[in-house]
């Protein structure tokens, strides 16, 4: 059985600790809710996408807060998620979010050509969650609520 | 412990509490409040039923169906006997206890509820007792109303009469499942006949753990599941008392609930049948008979105590141990509550603390408990939870208690 330091990661527990870019965002920011009906954990993600550089995938994340309240692994996840967003490009946003959730074994998900290229950085550490099934969920909430933040912000 | 209750020799009746290891250790099962374990007479009661007489029940006139029957209507005649309801026929079964409160907000409900009628609930319950009833509310315009709660989760009974106005229903649990609170549940049936009300309880928590006498509360319609009791999954109980239930229309249509069918319509089967349409839960009402059998053979009254003393153990060592640093939702009173203790420990999220207690194997649940309102009201978005049986024992608490400080470890406390 996987030890409890493959989930509990330092780097996990220093965003657990210190979370990132918590806080909200006015309009136009968009702000979407995501929450997880079995365990009860919120999160919230305000985005405020800037399309100046393009529409669609060339759109850049200007900024991104997160909201809401859950478990280590649900708080680090978003943490994590918003330091690798900000300043990217919607594109590279959603190469970024294909590798994370295939990272974490999500059924369906496919890479395309080019994800490769979305360095995943500090949530290479959250890679010991897969080791405990019942987590993952937790790990993937924010991303989920990002992806549908960004069909928000870019429709 | 009291001497009269050997806590050993009946947790080696549970093959999986004895066998059971993960990482080479046994498990510490403080998960109850969920679902409760199997003794072998249970696990041995389903497997020799379908080795020896396993058949329809009902509807076929050869012998073996016959032997069936009569093994499906023994478990009637055991709840009855269990809950100390008048008579069996006004047991009914159903697929849990979830099941049997829609089908008296979808019956019952229907048949007397109109707009404007009130159904008063409180803030501690399942949402199982919820949901039914904001259903039929959003279909018919009832309104509903909520008694609230005392800071150590009673319910605040102090404006209960106004709650009570106009109102056809009240609907509460007779055990919480996540502060353990027990409400007078004999006071509430009465007040709530004195304004004409039905008086509805959600026993699923309460009867396992408690000597259940439906005639000594005056309740009209009762809950209540068989899993949560050491019976099997799959088979709930509605007990009512009869001129409520016959007066009901039935709930789901098709075989076994008719009288008889024409093309131009149906007349209803007598009660219970009325209310088991298709074939029910034959198996699992062997193995419910004999979990009866099984608590029977223990006394209820006995395992009551047992666990009013494991629960004052468990809050006294919980408390003692972690102090301020941990928060047991509830009352202190174990007259007045079960050993459920839900809890939050330091700022840590209960997925965390499961998780980390997991690693000891203490097996609690983390999370709203299908009480949302409730974590509302106790300013939790979730709580741990710890919920003990006849079959836990003081070394399960210290269990407990250790895999709390292998938290503080993590964590950096």
């Amino acid at each position: 059985m996987p030890g409890l330091e493959d989930l509990y990661r330092e780097i996990i527990l220093d965003h657990y600790r210190s979370p990132r870019n918590r806080g909200e965002l006015e309009p136009p920011a968009v702000k979407t809710d995501g929450h997880n009906p079995l365990c009860g954990d919120e999160i919230t993600v305000y985005l405020d996408v800037d399309t100046s550089t393009g529409d669609g995938d060339a759109a850049t994340v200007r900024d991104i807060k997160i909201g809401g309240q859950g478990c280590s692994i649900s708080q680090s996840s978003a943490s994590m998620m918003s330091a690798a967003v900000l300043g990217r490009s919607v594109g590279d946003t959603k190469a970024l979010l294909r590798r994370f959730k295939s990272m974490m074994g999500i059924e369906g998900v496919e890479l395309v050509e080019g994800d490769s290229d979305a360095e995943l950085g500090d949530l290479e550490a959250l890679q010991g969650v897969v080791k405990f099934p019942v987590r993952i969920k937790c790990a993937v909430l924010s991303w989920n609520t990002l992806a549908n933040a960004i069909d928000d912000a870019t429709s | 412990m009291s001497a009269a209750y050997d806590t050993a020799a009946v947790k080696a009746d549970f093959p999986l509490l004895v066998e059971r290891t993960i990482d080479e250790r046994p498990l510490v099962y403080l998960d109850s409040g969920n679902t409760s374990h199997k003794p072998r007479r249970v696990i041995d009661a389903m497997t020799s039923f379908m080795e020896t007489t396993y058949a329809p029940i009902n509807r076929s006139s050869y012998r073996l169906a016959g032997e069936a029957t009569e093994v499906y209507e023994g478990a009637r005649k055991a709840i009855a006997r269990f809950i100390n309801a008048p008579s069996a026929d006004e047991v009914v079964f159903t697929k849990n206890a979830t099941e049997a409160m829609n089908l008296i907000a979808m019956t019952w409900g229907r048949a007397n509820l109109s707009e404007g009628d009130v159904v008063v609930l409180t803030a501690m319950e399942h949402h199982a007792n919820i949901v039914p009833w904001q259903m039929l509310a959003a279909e018919r315009g009832v309104e509903i109303r909520w008694i609230p709660l005392t800071d150590d989760g009673q319910l605040d009974l102090t404006d209960l009469d106004q709650l009570l106005e106009r109102a056809k229903v009240l609907s509460f649990t007779a055990m919480s499942n996540v502060l353990g609170t027990m409400p007078p549940v004999a006071h509430l049936c009465e007040r709530a006949h004195a304004v004409g009300a039905l008086a509805v309880v959600d026993a699923c928590q309460f009867v396992p753990h408690n000597p259940t006498d439906v005639q000594a509360w005056d309740a009209d319609l009762v809950a209540f599941s068989s899993h949560k009791m050491c019976g099997p999954t799959g088979i709930g109980m509605l007990w009512g008392r009869m001129e409520i239930l016959d007066a009901m229309p039935p709930f789901l249509g098709g075989g076994n609930m008719i009288d008889t069918v024409t093309f131009d319509g149906f007349t209803t089967a007598p009660v219970p049948a009325k209310f088991e349409a298709g074939t029910p839960q034959i198996v699992e009402a062997a193995g419910l008979t004999a979990a009866v059998e099984y608590l029977e053979g223990l006394g209820m009254a006995n395992v009551r105590q047992h666990e009013m003393e494991l629960t004052r153990y468990a809050l006294d060592t919980l408390n003692g141990r972690f102090g301020d640093d941990i928060t047991i939702f509830g009352p202190d009173n174990v007259e007045i509550r079960g050993g459920v203790f839900s809890f939050m420990f330091r700022d840590l999220h209960p997925h965390d603390v499961s998780q980390v207690l997991d690693e000891t194997n203490v097996c609690v649940r983390a999370g709203h408990h299908c009480a949302k309102p409730l974590m509302k009201v106790l300013g939790a978005p979730a709580t741990t939870r710890a919920s003990i049986y006849l079959y836990n024992d003081e070394s399960d608490i210290d269990a407990l208690a250790d895999g709390l400080e292998g938290a503080t470890d993590i964590f950096g406390f």
